[in-house]
């Protein structure tokens, strides 16, 4: 490929990488733009930067499974249970995605970021999920009229009536004599049968309702006592999510019993401010390595600045497409990296002024030294890479942010370091810079 | 090898030697992520109450291994045992009702069982050990052709030298400033460890690359310790100016980054400086002499 279609193929495809790091200026112009003139161009998708709980605020909860009691055959399942029904939970706290996730053999990482009250919701976790039938309370018609018209939203129009999941014997899908519907029948042990009998003989003609895990999943009104024990949900099922419901109120509350065992927790604002200080540090590398480079080297110092330019775009772009979860740790590895991107630059051009003080030509130097330095480019970003690697690999949360901003700033500046900086720098090779080997 | 390079050696041999020492007698202050334990920290928004005041308040409650000490300009950190949410309630709830509900914020709590900690622990002390092997075996690799003039063990034994020479001056200057100034290793510096061993491998590689180049070209006709002087000088400013590009990057850090990440840019700052010193005055030294009582058997 001739040099200058590489140099427009590099600017072009930074200029894309542009709009997709920091949408925020292009969109500005576009509405610049679309004030100027009529023309509707529509705004570019910001996808925002994935930040860790560190820099978010946020909790980061460490359960341990209790695995002893269960044939190790279905652990696995057993985990895949506790894992949904702490999800289900977890969704209700109305936090911004939420992350519950098996980690090894037998525990349960959640990272609720942005998390106000965290310790209503380590509480709400750790209770086993519960089944409970309630009754109408005093006010039950001025609640629900008051709902139906958009108020008193927060308040429960039933009470407990002490019937409940440990009263439970099985659950089991069974289907409607007339409709086929699905319903899930309930099967109560001795105490809950009384209980149940006293409960729909006092509550013939009003609403029992019946709450999963808090919320009401179906709410019959009572047709007349039933003293069998036997009791139906009717919601409006599909075949499977009845089978489900069953299933989940057959493990009883969650398959194992579950233990905090760790727990992170930042608030808000310092997490924005290790946010403000990172980015700062961030830019002050740039600037701390650009005016280095430029002293050092001055003309291909500059090719070294614009090619770390091009290595930030690309970094930050692969940040976004993973997605990389930037935390600290992550931040600091990128500003590492940025010190270790003109590592490249810096063997190629000291080899280079070699060349040229041996007497060859610009163009000769120039592919001297990118040959020349090649192997020990090589090896030095394979040393720290198999580091990275083994960081990644071997370690927890905190560390793996870090190896892997600097993972692929390592792999990511073998590429902006050669290529790009060797197109830009083929730009000062000609007759016309020879007699200026001093820029060099 | 001009004397140099011996005074220098011994040099470095003894300050390895004194930060060894020093790592053993005062040991290690572990953060709460090894060892386990909890760490809250708090801002107090009104009034900044005396550290003694809060550790009177939180007597009481007779917790193990409190510690209190300031944190920024409004805040404390509070160390303890493990303590498990209702207790953590316990803690902060005492604090509030003693120092004012609207004056503390609460702004970090960790807490972490013992068995993480340990865990972690065994994971770090693994990754190094690979990370060791994977870095011999790789010098080993790539510098088999040499091995007529030059056996690829002296490359990496050198190497290796060179490495514990680099991780166990950092790790003196943290027990020196774990004892003196509460200064804690917590998971992150483990990542610090990591890069500095692949960095100071690849400065010493650089030089053993030179070595290859100019002991391949064959002008060589002077001793083994000339050449690898002169390679030592030919590579010089590149060393110079690779590890000072990335001191310049870890320095922003160190000054700008805040405080949660300026003692590992600290040991990431040494680290690397004695990266680029040892593949001169450590690494270089060994593989003379090593190759030279070789070639003399």
């Amino acid at each position: 490929m001739k040099n200058s279609y590489k140099l427009i193929l590099i600017v072009v495809a930074s200029l894309i990488l542009l709009t997709f790091v920091y949408p925020q200026g292009v969109n500005k112009s576009i509405d610049w733009v679309n004030a100027k003139i009529s023309l509707k161009i529509p705004q570019i998708y910001n996808k925002p930067f994935h930040l860790g709980l560190d820099l978010l605020g946020g909790t980061h909860l460490l359960y341990q499974a209790d695995l002893s009691k269960v044939a190790s055959a279905d652990r696995g399942d057993a985990m895949q249970g506790v894992r949904d029904v702490i999800e289900r939970r977890v969704n209700f706290f109305g936090v911004a995605e939420p992350l519950v996730q098996i980690s090894g053999q037998d525990r349960l990482v959640i990272e609720l970021a942005g998390i106000k009250d965290v310790n209503t919701a380590i509480q709400m976790i750790g209770e086993t999920p519960s089944l409970e039938f309630k009754e109408e309370g005093p006010n039950y018609s001025a609640i629900v009229t008051a709902q139906q018209q958009g108020q008193r939203l927060n308040e429960d129009p039933f009470v407990s009536t002490g019937l409940n999941g440990r009263h439970l014997t099985r659950a089991t899908v069974i289907f409607d004599n007339q409709t086929y519907t699905p319903q899930v029948s309930l099967e109560l042990n001795s105490e809950g049968a009384k209980l149940f009998a006293e409960i729909t003989k006092r509550n013939i003609g009003k609403v029992v309702g019946i709450y999963l895990d808090g919320l009401p999943i179906s709410l019959p009104t009572v047709q007349s006592e039933i003293p069998d024990g036997k009791a139906i949900i009717t919601g409006k099922f599909n075949p499977q999510e009845a089978k489900q419901l069953a299933t989940r109120l057959n493990s009883g509350a969650l398959p194992v019993p579950i233990k905090l065992i760790s727990q992170q927790t930042i608030g808000a604002t310092l997490g924005a401010e290790s946010l403000t200080k990172s980015l700062k540090a961030g830019v002050w590398g740039l600037i701390f390595v650009g005016l280095f480079m430029l002293i050092m080297y001055r003309l291909p110092g500059l090719v070294a600045v614009a090619a770390l330019l091009v290595y930030i775009l690309i970094v930050l772009s692969f940040y976004k497409i993973i997605p990389v979860t930037l935390s600290l740790a992550g931040i600091a590895g990128f500003i590492i990296s940025l010190g270790m991107a003109v590592d490249a630059n810096v063997l190629i051009f000291s080899r280079m002024r070699e060349e040229i003080k041996s007497g060859k030509t610009l163009n000769q130097a120039i592919h001297e030294g990118f040959s020349r330095a090649w192997l020990s480019i090589r090896d030095g970003h394979v040393t720290t890479l198999i580091g990275a690697i083994v960081l990644y690999v071997f370690t927890t949360s905190v560390v793996k942010g870090f190896a892997l901003t600097l993972g692929i700033g390592v792999l990511t500046s073998l590429f902006t370091a050669t290529v790009v900086s060797r197109a830009f720098l083929e730009l000062f090779t000609g007759p016309w810079f020879e007699d200026k080997k001093s820029l060099f | 090898m001009k004397p140099t390079y011996k005074i220098v050696f011994i040099f470095s041999v003894l300050i390895t030697i004194v930060a060894i020492v020093a790592t053993f007698s005062y040991g290690l202050k572990l953060g709460v992520d090894f060892k386990g334990g909890s760490i809250m920290e708090v801002e107090f928004k009104d009034s900044l109450p005396q550290i003694s005041d809060v550790q009177q308040s939180l007597g009481s409650m007779s917790l193990k291994e409190i510690s209190v000490n300031r944190a920024g300009v409004n805040g404390m950190i509070i160390k303890t045992e493990e303590l498990d949410e209702a207790k953590h309630q316990q803690v902060l709830g005492k604090l509030q009702s003693q120092f004012g509900l609207n004056n503390i914020s609460e702004e970090r709590f960790d807490s972490i069982g013992p068995t993480i900690g340990q865990e972690l622990k065994t994971k770090s002390i693994t990754a190094i050990i690979i990370v060791l092997i994977a870095v011999i075996i790789y010098i080993a690799l790539v510098f088999r052709k040499l091995s007529r003039t030059l056996s690829p063990w002296a490359m990496g034994v050198s190497a290796v030298v060179a490495l514990i020479h680099d991780i166990s001056i950092p790790v003196g200057v943290f027990a020196v400033l774990g004892r003196f100034y509460n200064i804690e290793i917590g998971a992150i510096y483990l990542a610090a460890a990591l890069t500095i061993l692949g960095y100071s491998v690849s400065d010493t590689v650089v030089i053993f690359d030179r070595v290859r180049e100019n002991i391949v070209r064959g002008k060589s006709k002077e001793d083994f310790g000339t050449t690898v002087h002169h390679s030592i000088m030919q590579t010089l400013s590149r060393s110079l100016s690779t590890t000072f590009t990335t001191l310049l990057a870890l320095i922003a850090i160190y000054l700008f980054g805040g405080d949660s990440v300026r003692y590992f840019a600290l040991a990431l700052i040494i680290g690397v400086f004695l990266g680029a010193y040892s593949s001169i005055f450590i690494a270089s030294p060994i593989l003379v002499w090593w190759t030279n009582r070789r070639n003399m058997a």
